[in-house]
Order: structure tokens, then sequence, then C-alpha cells
């Protein structure tokens, strides 16, 4: 359900025929903060991951290599599509890599 | 004893004619349109429908699943998980059942199943009444259903099986309720034509893949949150259908007329062509005490007419002002109270309304009698055609309902 669609347009009753439709429905814009990862602090914990409710963090096989010159074959990225912004990674990320910065329009 | 009567143009099938009480007339044409799932929980005036059901269940004579629930919210939200299935269902129930059945009715409707419900209307406490008025049935009034309101046993045991036609209907689907006075009616014994079930079996077809239903093997999801931006336009379909419903509820009374011999329209006047007078009703007490009254004031020269109103949702709005157009003055007599309203008769606000959307401009006062079955007598409606020749006559138009009956 991407695009705004006509009471004439949308299933009897509002039902949902197609199972897993909800991939479709972008709940990101609900978001007033959002988190953003310091690369550079993220030790890889994969708590981050574990906690989202969402589930809307993403572990990516893409290697990374700080300032201080660790190298990382992962990297944990947000999914803005659906992250609804609820800041329970950056309260339990345990060296406060992640930081919630206010949504502007 | 079978047999055959010609009436209208085919065939129908009368079994017979028995003494039913409106509640009996509705458990029969329950049995009869052959329901799946009954979910129910017994309150005075419905109960015996019930029972008459539960007797059909237990002795094989109605093969269904009959759910004895422990409440009413319990009896509609069973009611709707089996019609989401797909089963054809009934529950029945009246005042403080309704009542308690209320948040479900907008999700029945809402999620678009075609279940029926009969409701002898009763009064609502406090103080504690278990006698007839349409208290509670105009208290569910915006809960989007279509709402029948039935004048005899037999306008009953007919309307039960057109209802089901009518909600299953794919350019329908919403739920109905069947309405008629608690206890005058429900209690009251009547004879009742009773058709052949292969007749009405066949006059309410089940309908395979009309509409999405639960089923594990092809999921669906009913009654997902709507965000701000989805719910307005899956409530305006509901909204839609219930408007749109009036065509087919039209089609099915006249289909119904062929098969069966018999048909009630949305309105049914009485002494119309040349009424100067008229008194607008619904139910059955009311209405045939209305008549007698008309008949009277025609018996001394006044020329009084009764409509009444037949299909409450969707409004029959153009029928009623067709009826009422050259009325010299109406009365519209409810019994329910619409509290704090500019005027308290609910009903009369709708014929009100109806009739000033069409520029008819005429004396139209509102009348409350027959609250938790306080008597109507013939004689109060008599004295209404003269209070309306009165109205008409003087300009002197009444602000306020009146109260009729009241000490």
């Amino acid at each position: 359900m991407s695009e705004l669609r006509s009471w004439t347009q949308i299933p009897i009753g509002g039902y949902i025929t197609e199972p897993q439709n909800s991939v479709k429905n972008k709940t990101g814009s609900w978001r007033t903060q959002r988190p953003v990862i310091d690369q550079d602090a993220c030790t890889r914990c994969r708590i981050c991951w574990l906690y989202c409710p969402e589930p809307a963090i993403l572990e990516l096989n893409k290697p990374y290599v700080t300032k201080g010159g660790r190298k990382y074959n992962l990297t944990f990225e947000i999914n803005y599509d659906y992250c609804k912004g609820c800041g329970i990674c950056a309260n339990e990320c345990p060296v406060k890599a992640i930081k919630m910065v206010p949504e502007v329009v | 004893m079978t047999q055959v009567v010609e009436k209208g143009r085919e065939r129908s099938v009368v079994v017979g004619k028995v003494g039913l009480t409106t509640n009996y007339a509705v458990a029969h044409a329950v049995k009869d349109v052959d329901v799946d799932v009954v979910a129910a929980y017994p309150i005075t005036p419905q109960t015996t429908i019930i029972e008459r059901l539960a007797e059909y269940v237990a002795n094989g004579e109605l093969d269904a699943e009959f759910i004895p629930v422990e409440s009413e919210h319990s009896a509609l939200s069973a009611a709707v998980g089996a019609s989401a299935a797909g089963a054809r269902v009934f529950t029945a129930t009246s005042a403080q059942g309704l009542e308690l059945m209320h948040e479900i009715l907008h999700i029945a409707s809402g999620l678009r199943l075609p279940i029926v419900m009969a409701v002898p209307g009763r009064a609502l406490s406090a103080p504690i009444s278990i006698h007839g008025d349409y208290q509670d049935l105009m208290n569910v009034r915006d809960t989007g259903w279509i709402i029948y309101i039935a004048s005899t046993a037999q306008e009953a045991y007919d309307t039960v099986i057109e209802a089901f036609r009518v909600a299953e209907d794919p350019r329908v689907l919403l739920p109905v309720i069947v309405s008629y006075d608690g206890f005058l009616m429900s209690h009251t014994t009547e004879p009742v034509e009773v058709y052949d079930v292969k007749a009405v079996r066949e006059f309410t077809p089940r309908r395979h893949g009309a509409r999405p239903l639960l089923n594990p093997e092809r999921p669906v999801t009913m009654g997902a949150l709507a965000t701000p931006d989805w719910y307005y336009e899956i409530k305006y379909q509901a909204i839609n259908a219930l408007k749109a419903s009036r065509s087919v509820i039209d089609e099915v009374d006249s289909e119904f007329n062929r098969r069966f011999g018999r048909s009630y329209g949305a309105v049914e006047g009485f002494m119309l062509d040349d009424a100067d007078y008229i008194l607008v009703t619904y139910g059955g007490a009311a209405t045939w005490n209305a008549l007698e009254a008309a008949k009277e004031a025609r018996g001394r020269g006044l020329r009084a007419g009764v409509l009444r109103i037949r299909l409450f949702r969707p409004f029959p709005t153009n029928d009623l002002v067709k009826k009422l157009a050259d009325a010299k003055a109406v009365a519209v007599v409810d019994r329910a109270i619409a509290p704090g309203s500019p005027v308290e008769g609910p009903v009369f606000k709708d014929v009100y309304i109806a009739l000033r959307e069409y520029g008819v401009d005429k004396p139209v006062i509102s009348v409350i009698h027959g609250i938790s079955q306080r008597t109507m007598y013939v004689r109060d409606f008599y004295e209404l055609y003269y209070k309306l020749k009165d109205i008409a006559s003087t300009g002197n138009v009444p602000r306020e309902s009146l109260y009729m009956g009241l000490r």
C-alpha cells in the first residue's frame, strides 16, 4: 500500500488478502527521531540488532576500517524505511555509538 | 398437509398456516434458511427465539452449531468469527444485550459480515424494564447495519428470509437487524404461513466465492489497523454499501413476491391516496392502533392515513417524501426518545429532515408514546388526528415533542 488509493480501489472491509504485504507499508514515516550509528565507535556486538523490535537494523557484509585502524568484516546500518525511531537501539548500545537525531522536514 | 398455492407470477409452496409468536416465526425462518451457526445469550423478550432454535438443533431439525456464549458481547463476537469463516450466522438480542454488543456492531458492519440478528425492541434500564419500546434499536441506529422493523409475525418470518438474501448479496455484504415490538409481537401468537423448506433454500442460495474468508490455505487478515491514511476510505466503503443496498433490498422484496406472493416495500401506506392527516409509525402496535384510529376518524369524515416505516436503514427518504407530500399535517409517533435533542423523537428527526431536504414544508410534529409498553390506546391516535387538524388550520405547530400517555 505504498500509494494512497481511493475507497473504490481498496479490498472490501480493508481486508489484507495478500500475505506479507506489510513490507509494502513503509512505516518509517512515523519517526520523529532517527538513530544514527557512529561506525567508528560501534564494536559490532549485535545488541542493537537483537533488541530492535521492528527489526530495522541491517547486518551487512560490508568491510569497514575505523579511524583507529581496526578492521571489521561487518557493518550495521539502519533501515530507515521501517525504523520508527523508538530509540531502543540507542538506549541499549553498550558503547553509546547510536545517537537519536531529530527528523527535520 | 402440503398445499400448493398459486400466487403472484410464480407458484409458491405454502406448507401450511400455523400459530406462531413473532419470536417463533423468526426461529422458524432461521431454520428454514438453514443457518450454520447460532451464537446467542438469552434476554427477555428475545429468549424464546433462542430456546426454539436450541430445540431445533437438539432434535436434529436444524443442522447448526449452537454456541451458548457467556454474554451478548461474546455472542456477536462469535457470530463475527463464524461469519468471517464463511458460515451463515444468526443471533438475536434485546435491550441491555444489544447495548453490550455495541462495539461489535460496528465491527460486524466494518468487516462487511452478513450476519442476521433479530431484535424484539425493549426499553433500557434504569429503571429496570423488561417491556417493549424501541430505545435499544434507536441506540444502534448509526452502527451501519441494515435495519428492518416488522409489524406482524408473518412479516418477521418473511423479512428474516429476505434479510439473509440481502445481507449475503455480493453487492451488499452487510449485517442486518430485523426488529419488531417486544412482547406485543414477540410473545403474541398470530397465524403465519410457512413455506416449503426447499423453496426457501432456493431463494437463499449459498454464495460461494462472494467474499474473502478466513481460510488457512489462503490466509487473509481482517480487522487490521488502518492508519489515518486508510481508515476514512475503508469506512466509506461500508457507508456507501449501506446506501447502495437499497436497490438490492427492493429487488429481493420483488422476487420474494414472485416466489411467495408477499412483498412489503420500504414504507407501507394505509389510506394515503387522499389523506390530509397522516401518522407515521413503525412496528406493530403503533401501526395497527393508528390504523384503527384512522378508520374511526374516516368514519367521521376526517381524511386520516397511516404511513408505516418498514425499512429504517437505509432510510427510505424518497418513498416517504412522496407519500407525505400532499398531507396537510403529519405526526411521527416514536416509541423511543432522543434526550436533549431539539425535538426528542428519533425517527421524527429523520422524517423532518427528509421532508425539508425535498422542500416539503408541512407541519410535522413529534409524538412520544408506548415507552416501556405504556399502553397506546386507539383513542390516543384518534385524538392525534384531530390535533393535526387543529395544527393545520391554526398554523400553530408545537416546537417540542408531545409526550402522550405520560402522567
